[in-house]
Protein backbone atom coordinates (compact mmCIF):
# COMPACT_ATOMS: atom_id res chain seq x y z
CA UNK A 1 0.00 0.00 0.00
CA UNK A 2 2.80 2.38 0.90
CA UNK A 3 4.51 1.46 -2.33
CA UNK A 4 1.34 2.32 -4.22
CA UNK A 5 1.12 5.77 -2.64
CA UNK A 6 4.80 6.34 -3.28
CA UNK A 7 4.38 5.40 -6.94
CA UNK A 8 1.29 7.63 -7.20
CA UNK A 9 3.16 10.52 -5.60
CA UNK A 10 6.04 10.07 -8.01
CA UNK A 11 3.63 10.01 -10.96
CA UNK A 12 1.97 13.31 -10.09
CA UNK A 13 5.19 15.06 -9.00
CA UNK A 14 6.43 17.66 -11.48
CA UNK A 15 10.14 18.30 -11.79
CA UNK A 16 11.33 21.66 -10.45
CA UNK A 17 12.05 23.79 -13.48
CA UNK A 18 15.47 25.38 -13.49
CA UNK A 19 14.91 27.26 -16.74
CA UNK A 20 13.14 30.48 -17.57
CA UNK A 21 10.00 30.86 -19.65
CA UNK A 22 11.76 32.89 -22.31
CA UNK A 23 12.76 31.45 -25.68
CA UNK A 24 16.33 30.25 -26.24
CA UNK A 25 18.94 32.82 -27.21
CA UNK A 26 19.25 33.62 -30.89
CA UNK A 27 22.34 31.55 -31.68
CA UNK A 28 21.92 28.93 -28.95
CA UNK A 29 20.78 26.27 -31.40
CA UNK A 30 21.32 27.98 -34.74
CA UNK A 31 24.51 27.88 -36.75
CA UNK A 32 26.34 30.90 -38.05
CA UNK A 33 25.77 31.59 -41.76
CA UNK A 34 29.52 31.48 -42.47
CA UNK A 35 30.53 27.79 -42.28
CA UNK A 36 34.15 28.63 -41.51
CA UNK A 37 33.18 30.76 -38.51
CA UNK A 38 30.66 28.16 -37.38
CA UNK A 39 33.42 25.56 -37.46
CA UNK A 40 35.63 27.78 -35.28
CA UNK A 41 32.77 28.45 -32.85
CA UNK A 42 31.87 24.75 -32.67
CA UNK A 43 35.47 23.75 -31.95
CA UNK A 44 35.66 26.34 -29.18
CA UNK A 45 32.31 25.32 -27.66
CA UNK A 46 33.51 21.74 -27.39
CA UNK A 47 36.26 22.88 -25.03
CA UNK A 48 34.21 25.24 -22.86
CA UNK A 49 32.78 23.82 -19.69
CA UNK A 50 29.12 24.23 -18.84
CA UNK A 51 28.72 26.21 -15.60
CA UNK A 52 25.49 24.63 -14.37
CA UNK A 53 25.87 21.08 -15.74
CA UNK A 54 29.44 20.66 -14.62
CA UNK A 55 31.37 17.99 -16.45
CA UNK A 56 29.70 18.66 -19.80
CA UNK A 57 30.91 20.88 -22.58
CA UNK A 58 28.48 23.64 -23.52
CA UNK A 59 28.21 22.11 -27.01
CA UNK A 60 26.69 18.97 -25.46
CA UNK A 61 24.44 20.60 -22.90
CA UNK A 62 20.74 21.32 -23.02
CA UNK A 63 20.96 23.70 -20.06
CA UNK A 64 19.60 27.14 -20.82
CA UNK A 65 22.78 28.80 -19.60
CA UNK A 66 24.87 26.66 -21.95
CA UNK A 67 22.62 27.83 -24.80
CA UNK A 68 23.17 31.45 -23.77
CA UNK A 69 26.92 30.85 -23.71
CA UNK A 70 26.83 29.25 -27.18
CA UNK A 71 24.93 32.25 -28.46
CA UNK A 72 27.42 34.73 -27.01
CA UNK A 73 30.37 32.73 -28.37
CA UNK A 74 28.83 32.55 -31.86
CA UNK A 75 28.07 36.28 -31.82
CA UNK A 76 31.61 37.15 -30.73
CA UNK A 77 33.12 34.92 -33.44
CA UNK A 78 30.69 36.41 -35.94
CA UNK A 79 31.86 39.85 -34.83
CA UNK A 80 35.44 39.00 -35.80
CA UNK A 81 36.99 37.77 -32.56
CA UNK A 82 39.28 34.76 -32.72
CA UNK A 83 38.35 31.65 -30.70
CA UNK A 84 41.36 32.24 -28.44
CA UNK A 85 40.19 35.80 -27.71
CA UNK A 86 36.77 34.48 -26.73
CA UNK A 87 38.39 31.80 -24.56
CA UNK A 88 40.55 34.45 -22.88
CA UNK A 89 37.43 36.52 -22.19
CA UNK A 90 35.71 33.55 -20.56
CA UNK A 91 38.82 32.73 -18.51
CA UNK A 92 38.95 36.35 -17.33
CA UNK A 93 35.41 35.87 -15.97
CA UNK A 94 35.44 32.31 -14.62
CA UNK A 95 39.09 31.35 -14.33
CA UNK A 96 40.78 28.36 -15.97
CA UNK A 97 37.97 26.24 -14.63
CA UNK A 98 35.83 27.15 -17.62
CA UNK A 99 38.12 25.68 -20.27
CA UNK A 100 38.90 22.03 -20.97
CA UNK A 101 42.09 23.20 -22.64
CA UNK A 102 43.92 24.87 -19.74
CA UNK A 103 46.85 27.14 -20.59
CA UNK A 104 50.41 26.13 -19.64
CA UNK A 105 51.05 27.69 -16.23
CA UNK A 106 53.12 26.86 -13.15
CA UNK A 107 50.14 24.98 -11.68
CA UNK A 108 49.37 23.04 -14.84
CA UNK A 109 52.83 22.13 -16.16
CA UNK A 110 52.83 18.66 -14.49
CA UNK A 111 49.93 17.78 -16.80
CA UNK A 112 52.25 18.15 -19.77
CA UNK A 113 55.47 17.05 -18.08
CA UNK A 114 54.13 13.88 -16.43
CA UNK A 115 53.73 11.82 -19.66
CA UNK A 116 57.22 12.81 -20.84
CA UNK A 117 58.75 11.96 -17.47
CA UNK A 118 56.93 8.61 -17.40
CA UNK A 119 58.14 7.73 -20.92
CA UNK A 120 61.70 8.63 -19.92
CA UNK A 121 61.44 6.48 -16.77
CA UNK A 122 60.03 3.63 -18.86
CA UNK A 123 62.83 3.91 -21.40
CA UNK A 124 65.37 3.86 -18.60
CA UNK A 125 63.83 0.72 -17.06
CA UNK A 126 63.59 -1.01 -20.44
CA UNK A 127 67.19 -0.18 -21.26
CA UNK A 128 68.44 -1.73 -18.03
CA UNK A 129 66.32 -4.77 -18.61
CA UNK A 130 67.53 -5.40 -22.16
CA UNK A 131 71.11 -4.93 -21.09
CA UNK A 132 70.69 -7.62 -18.45
CA UNK A 133 69.24 -10.03 -21.03
CA UNK A 134 72.35 -9.71 -23.22
CA UNK A 135 74.56 -10.90 -20.41
CA UNK B 1 68.79 -2.72 -3.35
CA UNK B 2 67.48 -4.89 -6.21
CA UNK B 3 64.75 -6.25 -3.95
CA UNK B 4 63.71 -2.74 -3.02
CA UNK B 5 63.45 -1.61 -6.63
CA UNK B 6 61.04 -4.46 -7.30
CA UNK B 7 58.58 -2.74 -4.97
CA UNK B 8 58.74 0.61 -6.73
CA UNK B 9 56.01 -0.13 -9.33
CA UNK B 10 53.66 -1.29 -6.58
CA UNK B 11 54.42 1.84 -4.55
CA UNK B 12 53.72 4.04 -7.58
CA UNK B 13 50.49 2.15 -8.18
CA UNK B 14 49.39 2.58 -4.54
CA UNK B 15 50.08 6.32 -4.72
CA UNK B 16 48.07 6.48 -7.95
CA UNK B 17 45.13 4.61 -6.40
CA UNK B 18 45.38 6.94 -3.42
CA UNK B 19 44.98 10.00 -5.66
CA UNK B 20 42.04 8.41 -7.48
CA UNK B 21 40.35 7.49 -4.19
CA UNK B 22 40.77 11.02 -2.83
CA UNK B 23 39.35 12.43 -6.05
CA UNK B 24 36.41 10.04 -5.93
CA UNK B 25 35.46 10.48 -2.30
CA UNK B 26 36.21 14.16 -1.72
CA UNK B 27 33.05 16.22 -2.17
CA UNK B 28 33.22 17.88 -5.57
CA UNK B 29 33.65 21.65 -5.72
CA UNK B 30 30.31 22.79 -7.10
CA UNK B 31 30.68 26.54 -6.95
CA UNK B 32 32.49 28.54 -9.61
CA UNK B 33 33.64 31.86 -8.15
CA UNK B 34 33.88 34.91 -10.36
CA UNK B 35 37.40 35.77 -11.46
CA UNK B 36 36.49 39.46 -11.23
CA UNK B 37 36.61 39.82 -7.44
CA UNK B 38 38.92 42.75 -6.70
CA UNK B 39 38.36 44.24 -10.14
CA UNK B 40 36.14 46.99 -11.46
CA UNK B 41 32.69 46.03 -12.66
CA UNK B 42 32.77 45.55 -16.45
CA UNK B 43 30.76 47.98 -18.57
CA UNK B 44 27.12 47.13 -18.98
CA UNK B 45 23.81 48.93 -19.31
CA UNK B 46 20.57 47.08 -18.61
CA UNK B 47 17.12 48.39 -19.49
CA UNK B 48 14.52 48.55 -16.70
CA UNK B 49 13.04 45.11 -16.05
CA UNK B 50 9.81 46.53 -14.68
CA UNK B 51 7.85 49.69 -15.41
CA UNK B 52 8.48 52.63 -13.09
CA UNK B 53 11.82 51.35 -11.77
CA UNK B 54 15.19 52.34 -13.24
CA UNK B 55 17.39 49.73 -14.88
CA UNK B 56 20.98 49.12 -13.85
CA UNK B 57 24.24 50.13 -15.48
CA UNK B 58 27.88 49.86 -14.50
CA UNK B 59 28.02 53.68 -14.47
CA UNK B 60 25.36 53.89 -11.75
CA UNK B 61 27.39 51.44 -9.63
CA UNK B 62 30.48 53.65 -9.61
CA UNK B 63 30.72 56.44 -7.06
CA UNK B 64 27.43 55.59 -5.44
CA UNK B 65 28.67 54.13 -2.20
CA UNK B 66 28.97 50.41 -1.56
CA UNK B 67 26.05 48.49 -3.00
CA UNK B 68 24.79 44.97 -3.14
CA UNK B 69 23.83 43.57 -6.53
CA UNK B 70 21.54 40.57 -6.42
CA UNK B 71 21.23 38.38 -9.50
CA UNK B 72 17.88 36.63 -9.38
CA UNK B 73 14.90 35.42 -11.39
CA UNK B 74 11.26 34.72 -10.73
CA UNK B 75 11.69 31.18 -12.12
CA UNK B 76 14.51 30.46 -9.66
CA UNK B 77 13.25 28.53 -6.65
CA UNK B 78 16.16 29.33 -4.26
CA UNK B 79 15.54 33.03 -4.98
CA UNK B 80 12.21 32.68 -3.20
CA UNK B 81 14.00 31.22 -0.19
CA UNK B 82 16.45 34.11 0.02
CA UNK B 83 13.82 36.87 -0.35
CA UNK B 84 13.35 37.36 3.44
CA UNK B 85 17.12 37.74 3.86
CA UNK B 86 17.21 40.44 1.17
CA UNK B 87 14.42 42.22 3.03
CA UNK B 88 16.52 41.98 6.18
CA UNK B 89 19.54 43.47 4.37
CA UNK B 90 17.39 46.34 3.09
CA UNK B 91 16.05 46.88 6.60
CA UNK B 92 19.62 47.23 7.84
CA UNK B 93 20.18 49.98 5.30
CA UNK B 94 22.00 48.01 2.59
CA UNK B 95 21.05 49.35 -0.86
CA UNK B 96 20.17 46.44 -3.15
CA UNK B 97 20.17 46.56 -6.94
CA UNK B 98 18.66 43.69 -8.85
CA UNK B 99 19.56 41.97 -12.09
CA UNK B 100 16.62 39.88 -13.30
CA UNK B 101 17.85 37.06 -15.49
CA UNK B 102 15.64 36.04 -18.43
CA UNK B 103 12.51 37.27 -16.76
CA UNK B 104 9.23 38.37 -18.30
CA UNK B 105 7.84 41.59 -16.75
CA UNK B 106 4.56 39.96 -15.71
CA UNK B 107 6.37 37.05 -13.98
CA UNK B 108 8.75 39.47 -12.29
CA UNK B 109 5.88 41.66 -11.03
CA UNK B 110 4.12 38.60 -9.59
CA UNK B 111 7.36 37.45 -7.94
CA UNK B 112 7.97 40.85 -6.31
CA UNK B 113 4.35 41.04 -5.14
CA UNK B 114 4.56 37.59 -3.55
CA UNK B 115 8.07 37.48 -2.11
CA UNK B 116 8.84 41.11 -1.38
CA UNK B 117 10.60 43.88 -3.23
CA UNK B 118 13.79 45.26 -1.62
CA UNK B 119 15.29 46.44 -4.94
CA UNK B 120 16.16 50.05 -5.72
CA UNK B 121 16.74 49.29 -9.38
CA UNK B 122 16.16 46.18 -11.48
CA UNK B 123 17.94 45.62 -14.77
CA UNK B 124 16.62 43.14 -17.33
CA UNK B 125 19.34 40.68 -18.37
CA UNK B 126 17.25 38.93 -20.99
CA UNK B 127 20.08 37.15 -22.80
CA UNK B 128 22.25 36.53 -19.71
CA UNK B 129 24.98 38.63 -21.24
CA UNK B 130 25.63 40.69 -18.11
CA UNK B 131 25.57 37.62 -15.90
CA UNK B 132 28.34 36.12 -18.05
CA UNK B 133 30.16 39.46 -18.08
CA UNK B 134 30.19 39.45 -14.26
CA UNK B 135 31.47 35.89 -14.05
CA UNK B 136 28.32 34.72 -12.33
CA UNK B 137 27.57 31.04 -12.80
CA UNK B 138 23.92 30.88 -11.78
CA UNK B 139 21.01 32.34 -9.86
CA UNK B 140 20.86 33.51 -7.18
CA UNK B 141 24.19 35.21 -6.68
CA UNK B 142 25.01 38.37 -4.79
CA UNK B 143 27.89 40.79 -5.30
CA UNK B 144 29.12 43.50 -2.95
CA UNK B 145 30.46 46.46 -4.96
CA UNK B 146 32.38 49.30 -3.34
CA UNK B 147 32.11 53.04 -4.02
CA UNK B 148 34.66 52.86 -6.84
CA UNK B 149 32.75 50.11 -8.61
CA UNK B 150 35.17 47.37 -7.53
CA UNK B 151 33.68 43.94 -6.81
CA UNK B 152 34.60 43.12 -3.20
CA UNK B 153 32.59 40.04 -2.35
CA UNK B 154 30.54 37.36 -4.04
CA UNK B 155 27.96 35.16 -2.41
CA UNK B 156 27.04 32.11 -4.48
CA UNK B 157 23.62 30.57 -4.01
CA UNK B 158 20.71 31.62 -1.83
CA UNK B 159 21.45 33.89 1.15
CA UNK B 160 20.49 31.94 4.23
CA UNK B 161 19.76 33.70 7.55
CA UNK B 162 23.23 32.79 8.83
CA UNK B 163 24.83 34.44 5.76
CA UNK B 164 23.37 37.89 6.44
CA UNK B 165 26.07 39.10 8.91
CA UNK B 166 28.89 38.22 6.45
CA UNK B 167 27.22 40.19 3.66
CA UNK B 168 26.54 43.19 5.92
CA UNK B 169 30.18 43.02 7.07
CA UNK B 170 31.43 42.91 3.46
CA UNK B 171 29.21 45.86 2.62
CA UNK B 172 30.49 47.86 5.60
CA UNK B 173 34.09 46.95 4.77
CA UNK B 174 33.55 48.25 1.22
CA UNK B 175 32.74 51.76 2.45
Amino acid sequence: MRGFFLAAALLIATPALADSLMPAAEYANRQLPDPRKEEQAKALMETIRCLVCQGQAISDSDAEMAGDMRSVIRERIQGGETPEQVRAWLISRYGNWVTYDPPLEPVTWPLWAAPILLILAGAFLARNRFRRRKN
Amino acid sequence: MKRLILWVPLAVFVVFVGFVAIGLYAPAERTVPSALIGQTVPDFDLAPAIAGRPGLSSVSLRGNGPRVVNIFASWCIPCRAEAPQLEELARRGVPIDGIAVRDRPQDLAAFLATYGDPFRTIGADNDRRVQLELGSAGVPETFVIDANGVIRHQHIGAINPQDVPAIVAAWEAAR
